[in-house]
């Protein structure tokens, strides 16, 4: 039950179409790639996901639980990494996680050991009381992994988080994630960089406000490379 | 502990902390104020007279009279600043951290709502402590009922500065709120004049004055001040937050599309 599923979901800004009837499971424990060019519709279903928007059709399922009948208990399951950096730059790395683990009703002795927990993991501890403004990049992202963990959420959505990041921060944060679906989070992972994605990942991939393909990485490549394939289906339905 | 109290805590203490590293906000919000005080009744002393108008018992100089409006002035313009912190906050994505929180959304606005309250009626208080010292005080036991005056006040300014946020697209369109909110709340209240001053002179903007929820704010300082509950001010003042603060909500729900695109 620590899975995702989204069922013919559909959202419109307006006359535009954003998502047109999008379905899909993410099993628990599965590490999913939500692949699409920019202006698919990802950010859009994060917003879904997230109840940052409401879907007007369709139903979302956070590890068992719908996002519009129990909306709390849903949220409770969920850990989020925004494509835009939401660290407060003026307080502490500490101070950030602090304040992310009371909105989630972590306090006290309880909320440090978390917190201590989660930086170390991310080898983020030694720098704890830094400002988060003092940090490059790298460490911001994954102060702000370290701060989506603290609730032990079942189900990790990840909107892009290796944008603007260097090679090595970018395998660093990739290959970490990919440790954490294995070790039983269920992730999923919005990107249009092919080299992040491993062939045994699940792959949704949406274009156009639809669901294209969905599958493993190497069925849906097939012969070609995964970058080639990707670019195959997105070019030709745009054509 | 509670969730609820926890996220409270934890909301307030961070707008407190946000405060704290303004200090040219905090400047502002007492010079401001403070120049009208010093500078404007100075010179308005003479030309504007007062009769015995409750809640006072005596005449009164202008400086005593425009006190409570400046302590409304300060919490106005928090409000408003509480306001754009908001619109920044969610140009910034930090909203979006606070939206996807397991508590009901209504809960964090309002912590926020209260943290925002906080920080005006602590303002308030620097501002009566500077003003005392230029030897402008009210009966001692005047400072302490006003807190809750100055919380009901807080409260309805704070929901008006919610409300705004929720309208407002983008940070660049704030100058604009402000021009035709602030100013207009303001000027046409009690805050620098009573309203038969107004009513002398126009019957139409008495009206508009007397319908103002600045207006009913600023007497029910007034009052407080002087150890005196206005309660048709205070009904006004609740009713103005009430009404506030249930469209501020409104506008910050999921199901608002036209807002949620903007979260």
């Amino acid at each position: 039950m620590g899975g995702l599923e989204v069922f013919e979901v559909s959202y419109a800004y307006g006359s535009r179409v954003a998502l047109q009837n999008v379905s899909f499971k993410v099993p628990p424990a599965t590490f999913c790639a939500l692949l699409g060019p920019n202006g698919a519709g990802k950010s859009t279903l994060f917003n879904l996901l997230t109840r940052l928007f409401s879907a007007p059709s369709g139903r979302i399922e956070i590890a068992g639980y719908d996002i519009e009948i129990n909306p709390r208990i849903a949220l409770s399951q969920l850990g989020v990494v925004f494509q835009k950096p939401t660290l407060d730059l003026d307080l502490t790395v500490r101070q950030n996680l602090k304040y992310f683990a009371a909105l989630h009703g972590l306090s006290g002795a309880k909320a440090d050991k978390r917190i201590d927990l989660c930086l170390d993991r991310l080898d983020m501890l030694e720098r704890s009381g830094e400002k988060a403004r003092k940090l490059n990049g790298g460490h911001r992202r994954r102060a702000e992994i370290a701060r989506a963990l603290l609730p032990e959420p079942k189900v990790l959505l990840l909107d892009e988080p290796t944008v603007g990041l260097d090679a090595a921060a970018r395998r660093g944060i990739t290959d970490y994630v990919h440790d954490l679906a294995k070790q039983g989070t269920t992730v999923l992972w919005a990107t249009h960089l092919t080299d992040e994605i491993r062939p045994e990942d699940h792959i949704v991939l949406l274009h156009q406000a639809r669901v294209c393909a969905t599958g493993t990485a190497m069925s849906f490549s097939g012969e070609l490379a995964l970058q080639d394939r990707f670019l195959q289906m997105t070019k030709a339905s745009s054509s | 502990m509670n969730p609820f109290v926890t996220s409270f805590q934890a909301i307030v203490y961070r707008e407190a902390l946000r405060f704290i590293q303004q200090r040219e906000r905090f400047v502002a919000a007492l010079v401001r104020p403070l120049l009208w005080l010093l500078v404007f009744a100075a010179g308005f002393r003479a030309a504007l007279g007062l009769s015995i108008i409750p809640p006072y018992q005596t005449y009164i100089t202008y400086e005593v009279y425009i006190v409570p409006g400046l302590c409304g002035m300060v919490m106005l313009f928090n409000g408003m600043q509480s306001s754009l912190s908001l619109v920044y906050d969610r140009e910034m994505g930090s909203m979006k951290l606070l939206l996807t929180s397991p508590l009901p959304r209504w809960w964090l606005l309002f912590c926020k709502l209260m943290g925002a309250t906080a920080i005006s009626v602590a303002q308030v208080y620097a501002f009566l402590a500077i003003t005392a010292a230029f030897g402008i005080v009210v009966p001692p036991l005047g400072y302490l009922l006003v807190l809750p005056a100055l919380v009901v006040a807080g409260l309805m300014l704070g929901s008006l500065g919610l409300l705004l946020s929720g309208f407002v697209r983008q940070l660049e369109n704030f100058a604009g709120i402000m021009n035709f909110v602030i100013f207009p709340m303001f000027f046409l209240s009690s805050a620098l004049y009573p309203l038969w001053k107004m009513a002398e002179s126009s019957e139409i903007l008495h009206t508009i004055c007397a319908v103002n929820p600045f207006t009913h704010a600023v007497e029910l300082i007034r009052f407080a001040l002087y150890g005196q509950l206005n309660v048709a001010a205070l009904g006004w003042t609740l009713l103005a937050t009430f009404a506030f603060m249930a469209i501020a909500i409104y506008s910050y729900n999921p199901n608002r599309t036209g807002i949620a695109r903007r979260g």
